[in-house]
């Protein structure tokens, strides 16, 4: 029988299989860092189309009567909306798969593995159902609501998901749940939310985890 | 003490196929590629330390088709999972007995 010493380091290896085969572990912290700075450019320029300040009174009205009444760089609001969700969507995207990527490479892990689809399968339950519910209420002109729950929907899928990933994350989720159910007892401030769970939530945890895991 | 080692399982004595039960427990079927990756071996290499562990019934296999290409899938059987934890609370209580002397 082996002695005590060896037995010990035979269950840290143990552990470390357990969690490497169960957890997605390559995720960057640079890649939330990147997702906030697309959202905050995102509602930059939604400002800068209103031509608004953030915590303007008018917010009152979620900006509505200005907003709907704005046609401006050609296109008018819904659309300019639409278009700039979907592209701080993509680059989020984008470069947080870039980051991700980088570090798996780095680690000697592969992307693409029973580890990493779990986590989006994970993930893509609350999204998915989120998404079609935030379509809804934008069909519907429920838009106060429009910000809360894309939040909390965002926030449910990051908690779910952080089973099946590093495990910090949970805490991202639960911020993201907490801020968009206080969302939704200050309607018309949106953007507001928007900017600080989307980007200054992400950026804050995105280095907190860099500093943590990547950088070595 | 002597109570204890008998507790210890001869099938897990190997730190391969500690690993591999490790994997298998927190899993519910996974590929003989990923095991060969995750615990680093060589096809031989596994397959030798599978073998035992199947022919106990402590694990199981599955293989299917993924389009043309076989696959080979390994799990845990309730058995196979049971003496694992009977060889973990043993580890346990013989680490425990070590700190205490």
């Amino acid at each position: 029988m082996s002695n005590p010493q060896q037995q010990l380091e035979h269950l840290a290896e143990m552990r470390a299989l357990m969690e490497r085969s169960t957890r997605f572990l390559s995720l960057s912290g640079l890649s939330g860092v990147w997702a906030g700075l697309c959202a905050l450019v995102g509602v930059a320029a939604v400002y800068a189309y209103l031509d608004m300040l953030p915590f303007a009174p008018a917010g009152k009205y979620y900006y509505y009567d200005q907003a709907i009444r704005t046609v401006k760089w050609g296109l008018p609001y819904e659309w300019v909306f639409l278009l700039l969700a979907m592209a701080v969507l993509g680059a989020a995207l984008a470069g947080g798969a870039f980051f991700t990527i980088r570090k798996a490479k780095r680690r000697g892990e592969r992307v693409w593995d029973a580890t990493s689809r779990r986590l989006l399968v994970a993930m893509a339950i609350p999204l998915v159902t989120g998404g079609i519910f935030g379509l809804a209420l934008l069909w519907r002109g429920y838009l106060s609501l429009l910000a809360p729950s894309t939040l909390i929907f965002y926030g449910l899928a990051v908690a779910n998901g952080s089973k099946y990933t590093l495990r910090d994350v949970e805490y991202l989720g639960f911020s993201e749940i907490a801020l968009g159910l206080l969302g939704i007892f200050y309607p018309g401030y949106g953007l507001e939310f928007w900017a600080v769970g989307f980007g200054m939530l992400h950026i804050l945890y995105g280095l907190w985890m860099y500093v943590r895991y990547d950088r070595s | 003490m002597k109570d204890i080692i008998t507790q210890l399982n001869p099938a897990f004595d190997h730190r391969n196929r500690l690993g591999i039960m490790s994997v298998l427990a927190v899993n519910d079927w996974v590929e003989y590629t990923t095991l060969k990756e995750l615990l680093n071996l060589t096809d031989g290499n596994l397959a030798s330390h599978l073998k035992p562990l199947e022919s106990q019934e402590y694990i199981t296999v599955r293989k299917k088709f993924v389009g043309r290409k076989p696959q080979t899938t390994y799990g845990a059987t309730e058995k196979g999972r049971a003496a694992f934890r009977t060889h973990l609370d043993a580890l346990e209580a013989l680490l425990k007995l070590g700190r205490d002397e």
